[in-house]
This record gives C-alpha cells, structure tokens and sequence, in this order.
C-alpha cells in the first residue's frame, strides 16, 4: 500500500468504491481487495502481451458529454457509467479515476469459461502423471471458472511430449497453454533470446532457436512461472507430488544477494527450492546454482558425527573436550568464523571469543565472478552480519595470512575453526597438524584430518535465524529438516560451548533468546525481536561500514554505495 | 517479368479512377509513361501546398480505408501522436490475402507509379520520414515491379532526398511479407515489419498512431486507399466527395468471384449500383440453371448472405429500407445496414451447386491455419471450429455440432487481441445461423446412412 494515502484514486470494483494507489492494472488493484482475477500470461515482473485472455472483466468509464464535456449523469444524479462494449484485459488496463470495473458479471464469468475450455481442448490432461499436478493454474482455474465438463470429440494435437531444451529443464508441448512467460523471461532477464514458438495457431510448439539451450544459470526460473506442466524441472521431475512438501521460508546462501527462497521438502527431506517472491531483492527469481545446494544436507562429505581425537562421541562430551582443549590454550587461542554461519552464531562466535582472552577472530573471503543479477561477487551470505555482531572489525581475506604468520610464530597454537576449511584459507597442512584444533563445520574436509574435535555444523536447512545481505537487509530463514541424528539442535552447540567455556549459561539456543541480548548490545539492532523480522527483511543502517571497501557491483534492486555516492 | 494479363472488357457502368490507365494494352509500369499520362502532376502540386492542406484534401474528400475497415483515411492521419518528437512512419498494407480479394494486385502489377504518387502526398502530408511497401510474400512479381518503379521514381526526384525539388525527403522501401494472413493486420505487420513473429499488438496501448512501428506514430493504409489520395488532392477535397454518395465517397474495386459468368475486379462508384447490379449485370449473372444460395458480401470473414433473405429496418438517417440481397447498396454502409461488412470488396457468389457445410469447412480451415496462435480463444476456437466442420463433411456431422459450433463462435469474437478473432467467428456464427436446417440436414442424412457415429476420444 502507498506510503501517501493522499495519491488514492477511487475505482469502482464490483459495485463497492474502494481506493487504490495509481499506476496498477485491474489485476494488481483488484488483488489489493481479496479479489482474483484469474490470468496465465501476466507476470507482475515480465511485459504484458495480454495473450491468454483469461482476464477479461468488464470495465467502463463515467460519461463525459461530447458537446459540453460535462459529466453525464443518470436519474438519481450518479455518474452514468459508459461501460466499453467488449470485454478487457484486465493485465494491460490501468485503472484510472472512476473506473468501473466488473470481475463477477455473467459475461465475465462466460469469458472465463470460455477461454478454460479452449485451453482445455488441446490439452492432454494427462494430470495424474504431471509435475504440475497440485499445483496447476490450468487444474484451479478449471476447477473454479471452467464448464466442469468437455464438448470436445475431435482428436487432440499432437505435439513433442519429453524434449530437453538445456540441462535442467525438460519440455512437454502438449501441455503447454502458449502463453510466452518462459520466453519473455528469457528476453527480458536473462537477455538472450533462447526459447520461441514455431509453427502457427494451434500448432504452434515452443522450442529453443536452433543450436541454443537453455543452460542459463537462471533457466529453473521458467519452470516456476510456467502455468502449467509443460515445463519440468529435471531435478524434480516425478520426485514428489507437490501437495506433500512441506514449504519453508529460506534464504539463498550462495552470494551476498540473499535470494528470498522456499524450501520444499517432506518427511525431513528436501526435494526442491523455489524463489520466494520479494520485489526488493530478489522479485521472483532466483539462480539454478541456489536450488541446488540442498544437496549439501546428505552430500557424501557430510560431517554428521562427533568424534574426539577420531573416537565416536556424544555431542555433549565433544563440546565439553572443545572448551577444555580451548580453555588450555589460553591466551594463544584464535578462532575462525564464517560469513556463512547465522548473525546468532557469529555474535555467540564474538561472545566465545571474549571468553577466550579475546581470541583474534577471523573469517574467510570467498569472491567471485557477479552476474549482475542474483549472485554478487560476495559468495557468502552474511560477511555484513559478521561485522554487524562485531564478530570480525574488518572484511575479511580470502587467505588468512595472519593467521598463518602466528601458527608459525608460535603466537596462536589453539584453533577454534567453524564453518571453514582452513586448508582451502590458506593455512598449510604442517601447520595445522601443530596446532590444536577444534572444527565445527558442515562437511569433513582437510581442517578435519587435523582436528582433534569434530562437531557437525548444522547448514542453514537444519537451523532457524538470520542473515544480512548486500542491502543491510536482515532477512529470516526457518528450520525446514531436521539436522543429522544425534545433533544438537539450533544454537545448542555454540551455547553450550559458551557454558562449558565459562560456567555459566545466559544463552537460551533461539534465535529469539539470542535477539534479546543482541538488540541491547547492537545499536543496529536495537528495539528489534526476532519474531518482528518481517518476512520481506528489514533494512539495517549500514553507516557504520560505509568506508569499508565490499566488493560488491550493482545487481538487481542493488547499488552499492559508492556509486550512490557518485551518481 | 510476367505481366498481369489485361482486362480490356471493361463494363461500362464502371467508373475506372484508381484501373484508369491499368487495362490499357499500350500503357505500361514505367515512370515515362505514367508522366506521359499526367502522372507525378499531383505530387508536384501537393508539394506547393503545405501538408496540413493536403491532409484537408483528404479529409474532406472522406477517403474511407479499402482495406477492410471503412475508417477515415484523414481521421487515421490526425490520431498521429505529433507531440513525441518520434519520426513518423508511413507503411503501405500490400498483403493483400483475404480469401476472394484482388484488387491490389492490379493497381501494383499494372499501375505502381500510382500507389507510390499516393504514399508520396500522404508521406509529405503527414511529415513521414520513411515509408515502407509491405507486400505480401506470394506477390513477388509485384515486389520486383515496385522496387523498379520507386528506383525510376527516385531517379525522377519524385522519391527519396528533396523531393521535387523541396526541401522535404523521404524514401520508400519495399519489404516482401512473411507469408502469413496476419500479417495483413496493421500491428502484425508492423511486427513482422520489425522482423519478428507477425503477432498482433494489444490495443491499448500499442495503437499505431502513437506506438507503432519501432514504437514511433506510424500510419498503416492500403494500396487502393493510397491511390485515391491522388485523385483526391488532384482534384480538391471537395469536388472528389461528390464521386460516389454522402459518407461512401470515391470509386472502389469490387473483387467479385465464385459461381457467375463474369468474375474479376469492377471499380465502380460507391453507392451507385448495388449487389444485384454486381452479380447479374456486371458480373453476367449466375450460370445457367443454377440458383443463388449465398452471398458473402465483402471477403471470407463477412457474414454471409442466404439467398431470398430480407434486410429491413430504418438507418442512421432514419429511411426505412426493405431489401433483398440484390438491392443493398454497393458501398461501405449498405453492407453493413444488412448486417455485414464490405470488408475489402471481395464478392463471393454462392450457388446450389455445392453444400453450405463445405463452404464453412473450407473457410474454417482457411482461418485455422492462419490463426497466428497468439491468444486463446482465436488459436484454439478456430482450429476446433475447422475440426468439426472438416469432420461434418467426412461424413460424420451430428446434429448437436451446429449449436456447438455458434457457441464457439460467441466464445471467440470480441474476447481476442485482434479481428482475426471476429474473422473466423463471423463465417461460422452466420453461417449456422442462417443455414441451420442444411447443417441439420446434413447431419441427419448422415445420421440415416448409419455413418454419422463417431467415437469419443
């Protein structure tokens, strides 16, 4: 809703004057209202090519007389409405100062059923071994709008029915309705034209222009806003009926872009990642890379076992072993973080660094190449988050030269590791092994060959919190699996590595526990519950960190700073 | 080069404007000899008047568009969005491809250097920057007869940098079609034009007068209609309106066809003779011992006309008519007035000697395969309405089909981006409608000779 209530227009929507902010089209200003007008072809983030015709509604327009330019009115002094004869489209009709706009009326109504038929004629209904079931446009919009029954005896079109136009996404033509989204996507986002049709009217086949595929990092992207069935995800395809996943809210942890995402899984297994529309980050797209890293949950590197010095422990006795082994080192302790670990456990990281003489705490870099898009040149999540806890002062390296340089001094020969593979950081083999080292991380790796004790990290599937993006939004993810059996759940692990550390236990292991003591400690955070996040995130003051120089470029809804300041 | 053949018959209650010189043995396609016949002359005085005087010559000559709609040529001009600072495209429509049409064809083939005279005046009246021929991809010859004129035209100074001598330019390009019906509708073409997929534009907002090609003002008018804004402005706005009758000014060329002794293309004065006068007069009448069964009165897409039908009620003036099919006048209104359309002149006689459920078969499968597949209802209503009509004549017609069929015709017209949807619901709505009992007929026939079963699928 518009921040300026003084912008309101009046339209008049099925009899009942209401007020909406300019600029909309019938469909956005009538969804305002609760009221669907049903559509395929629309897509509030691609063109409008008004094709499908499942928007039609009636519209008019008080009269203005032609002579004298004065309103006309009826008998009773209302404004006479000049409803337009045909109907419209409600996608491609803005709504202006006393519209009248019908969405129930008979001839609505028959529109409606109309188009649902001829959609359905071709159509091969084969539902019961369709992807889309459940979750079909074409199978609700039947169901609420259409005849309920067919008058069609002649045979249907036959079209290709399993084609591979790229690497991840499969294509049935005789499901599809036509309506272009997957090709306007491609046109408009990714911009490159890969998929058209051939063929005309009912034969028209959509396809991809010879010698091209559709290998694009965003093609899923096409699955999700394809209507019906005709696009399949390879990776999905007749995993899992939709009407069983449960979905959970999540956050894309690829780059510090924080696409908003849905995670699909049942029975304590992911099946899918969807992107979750938020029209400030990430609209409705997300990258193919992103809604792979489920994998990540039962990858055969998992690390889902504790151990001391190799031998199978509890994970009680493992955070116990951890401390003291810390606790002996004193003073020549330092401990590595991670821009990928949640803002709860990056400011308990801070809160086990104090403990720990005030342990130097480093984090590891990781950048690479922006696409302009959805993924930034910062590929962890939560460097901003790290900072914003007071986990690390400065942005991290991608080698921890420091680090090394008191490994070898001698300087540091205590290692807290979580999250990172310090092997990969820059920290050689030999080193480590001189060192002792607690690893806290998701996946065994070469810090783990040297490590005296493992402790599994839970990946952001398993754990609720938050992170902060490239925008300083700080968005919520939800737990959607279970971790691994016999883990500590959510922030167990680092509270209880606290109260082992220090005898005492002030951290309750929530997210909501942790917000309590973070809006008092973090002046951007102050006033701030965790349960009051919204969905969309919320928007921190980065001022702090303006002189820090992020690697960031400008993506969508993104531009960093600097060139703010510039332009 | 083939030429067009001649048609030195001319009947002499046609009054030949735009086929002037076109049938004329010693006339040809050079510039020489169109200048030879006062060619260019007009262009010349156009370009001492200014443009918004010219564009009055057309407004007051009532130029009503020849390609289908009947729309006011000037009025089309002055929707121009003149405000956008855009250059202003001015497109010729030469794809020409509604079943039973060809006229275009002759004033190209015969007498291009008066279409390009034409688009010259409204180039200059409207401020176009550049002008293009869409000519329809089945038209080569016409396509290579054009680029030559306009070649001999530019040569002459009549086409391209300052023209005639003035400082005002603008050049003509010819751009052969795709080969597809829609590309005859002005924002197909414009698509195709643009090189894409000829698929109509939604209007709001791409109303080519302000969006239209490259998203610039763009007028779209057709070859007959460019051709009359010669004689207009040659011979004044107001002296060219009294050719013809009030509100249906000028000539126009009748494509008349199908079953009479002397089908092709008549021009004739609008208003002044009416469809019976085509049909048995000119057109030398039906062959002999046959009966009239329908008349579609202006291109496949018209609503038909049955044979003994009356039309009766009172017009926008408030006379009442009372007519046969043979007495509606032969103008844009009169069709209209009986409940069709003059569409783009094309005549289609109808006699006893075929079904009526063949012909609607062969219409439908015409706007089936030239739905352009864009939006719903048109794509698949089209290709249904020609499935069940290809299936009545195989010899499997129910009697259920023929309310079936008129429910997918209203299912489609009016609900799609453009009148293609119409196109292919007209010839199905009025023919069932006026045919009920030969389409009933049909089916029980069938029905008693056992093949009428079908299968459900």
């Amino acid at each position: 809703m518009s921040d300026q209530p003084d912008n309101l227009i009046t339209i008049n929507l099925n009899g009942k004057d209401v007020q909406v902010e300019p600029g909309l089209n019938i469909i956005e200003a009538a969804s305002r209202f609760g009221i669907e007008v049903p559509h395929y072809c629309y897509h509030p983030h691609l063109s409008v090519p008004g094709n499908c015709r499942m928007c039609l509604v009636e519209m008019g327009m008080p009269g203005k007389d032609r002579a004298t330019g004065e309103p006309m009115l009826n008998d009773d002094g209302s404004p006479k409405i000049m409803w337009v004869p045909k109907p419209v489209i409600a996608c491609a009709t803005k709504i202006a100062p006393g519209m009248h706009v019908s969405t129930e009326s008979d001839v609505v109504q028959k529109c409606r059923e109309g188009v649902m038929e001829f959609l359905l004629v071709n159509h091969p209904l084969d539902c019961p071994i369709c992807d889309q079931a459940g979750e079909c446009r074409l199978q609700e919009f039947a169901t609420d709008y259409g005849r309920g029954h067919s008058r069609f005896v002649e045979r249907k079109n036959v079209k290709p029915k399993r084609t591979r136009i790229g690497p991840r996404v499969m294509l049935d033509d005789e499901r599809c309705i036509l309506c272009s989204r997957c090709i306007r996507f491609c046109n408009e986002f990714i911009g490159k034209p890969i998929l058209g049709f051939t063929e005309r009217g009912s034969y028209s086949t959509l396809t991809t222009f010879p010698g091209k595929e559709l290998d694009d990092n965003y093609s899923l992207n096409t699955v999700d806003i394809c209507p019906v069935g005709a696009l399949t995800s390879t990776d999905f395809r007749f995993k899992m009926r939709v009407w069983f996943l449960k979905e959970t809210d999540s956050i894309d942890t690829e780059s510090s872009v924080g696409c908003n995402t849905i995670v699909g899984s049942r029975e304590g297994k992911i099946h899918r990642i969807t992107p979750r529309r938020n029209d400030e980050v990430n609209d409705t797209w997300m990258p193919d890379s992103g809604r792979m890293l489920y994998k990540q949950v039962e990858a055969d590197d998992r690390l889902t076992a504790y151990s001391i010095a190799g031998k199978p422990c509890s994970g009680e006795e493992a955070v116990k072993a951890a401390a003291e082994l810390l606790l002996q080192g004193q003073g020549k302790v330092a401990v590595v973080g991670s821009g990928r670990l949640s803002v709860e456990e990056q400011f308990l990281l801070r809160k086990i660094s104090e403990v720990l003489q005030s342990a130097p705490t480093y984090a590891v870099a990781r950048y690479g190449e922006a696409d302009g898009k959805l993924i930034s040149a910062d590929r962890n999540p939560n460097v901003r988050g790290a900072l914003l806890t007071g986990m690390i002062g400065n942005l991290p390296e991608e080698q921890l030269e420091d680090l090394r340089k008191k490994l070898e001094s001698g300087e540091v020969t205590h290692l807290l590791a979580v999250g990172e593979d310090l092997a990969e950081a820059g920290i050689p083999a030999e080193l480590l092994k001189q060192a002792q080292v607690v690893y806290i991380g998701t996946r065994h790796c070469d810090t783990c060959q040297h490590s005296k004790i493992e402790l599994p990290l839970l990946t952001v599937f398993e754990k609720s919190g938050t992170f902060v993006n490239q925008q300083f939004r700080l968005q919520k993810f939800n737990q959607a699996v279970p971790g691994p059996a016999g883990t500590l759940f959510g922030l167990s692990t680092f509270t209880k590595l606290y109260a082992a550390l220090t005898g005492e236990s002030p951290y309750a292991p929530s997210p909501a526990a942790i917000w309590t003591h973070m809006a008092e400690e973090i002046a951007e955070f102050s006033g701030l519950r965790y349960q009051d996040i919204p969905k969309t995130g919320k928007v921190l003051d980065g001022s702090r960190f303006d002189k820090l120089p992020f690697r960031e470029g400008a993506s969508l809804h993104f531009t960093p700073a600097a060139e703010t300041a510039n332009a | 080069m083939i030429a067009a053949p001649k048609r030195t018959d001319i009947h002499p209650k046609e009054r030949r404007m735009i086929l002037k010189h076109a049938d004329d043995p010693s006339y040809d396609t050079s510039v020489d000899c169109y200048i030879e016949h006062g060619g260019y002359e007009t262009l010349k005085k156009a370009l001492t008047l200014k443009p918004e005087d010219v564009h009055d010559h057309v407004m007051k000559a009532g130029i009503r568009g020849r390609g289908g709609a009947g729309f006011p040529a000037g009025m089309k001009w002055k929707f121009l969005d003149r405000k956008s600072g855009k250059p202003i495209y001015l497109i010729c429509n030469a794809d020409e491809s509604e079943p039973g049409t060809f006229k275009d064809r002759q004033i190209m083939h015969k007498d291009p250097h008066q279409l390009i005279e034409g688009m010259m005046i409204a180039a200059y009246a409207t401020n176009t920057a550049k002008a293009f021929i869409y000519i329809r991809e089945e038209m080569p010859h016409g396509a290579v007869i054009l680029e030559q004129a306009i070649e001999e035209a530019r040569a002459k100074g009549f086409v391209g940098d300052k023209i005639g001598g003035s400082d005002y330019s603008c050049d003509i390009v010819v751009h052969r079609g795709a080969a597809a019906y829609i590309c005859g509708e002005e924002t197909g073409l414009i698509e195709s034009l643009e090189g894409k997929r000829a698929y109509p534009r939604i209007k709001p907002p791409y109303f080519p007068a302000a969006l239209g090609l490259y998203m610039c003002p763009t007028i779209v008018n057709n070859v007959e209609t460019l051709c009359h804004v010669v004689h207009a402005v040659s011979m004044g706005g107001e002296e060219y309106a009294k050719i013809g009758t009030p509100n249906n000014s000028g000539t126009r060329i009748w494509s008349l066809s199908g079953h009479v002794q002397r089908p092709g293309y008549y021009e004739l004065e609008n208003g002044k003779h009416t469809y019976g006068d085509l049909i048995y007069e000119i057109g030398g009448g039906l062959k002999p011992g046959r009966q009239l069964l329908a008349v579609i009165p202006g291109g496949s897409s018209s609503k038909v006309w049955r044979a003994g039908e009356r039309f009766k009620g009172k017009d926008r003036g408030g006379n009442e008519y009372d007519w046969a099919i043979e007495d509606v006048p032969l103008n844009f209104d009169g069709p209209m007035t009986a409940g069709s359309m003059s569409g783009s002149g094309a005549v289609i006689v109808v006699d006893d000697s075929v079904d009526i459920v063949d012909v609607l078969a062969n219409i439908n499968a015409f706007y089936a395969h030239e739905s352009c597949g864009q939006c719903t209802p048109c794509r698949e209503g089209s290709l249904w309405m020609k499935k069940i009509t290809s299936r009545m004549t195989s010899g499997h017609a129910r009697p259920e089909d023929v309310d079936l069929l008129a429910s997918i015709g209203d299912q489609i017209a009016g609900r799609t981006i453009c009148a293609h949807g119409e196109a292919c619901a007209w010839p199905t709505q009025s023919f069932v409608a006026k045919f009920r009992d030969k389409f009933l007929e049909r089916a029980e026939r069938q029905a008693a000779s056992g093949s009428g079963d079908i299968r459900l699928i």
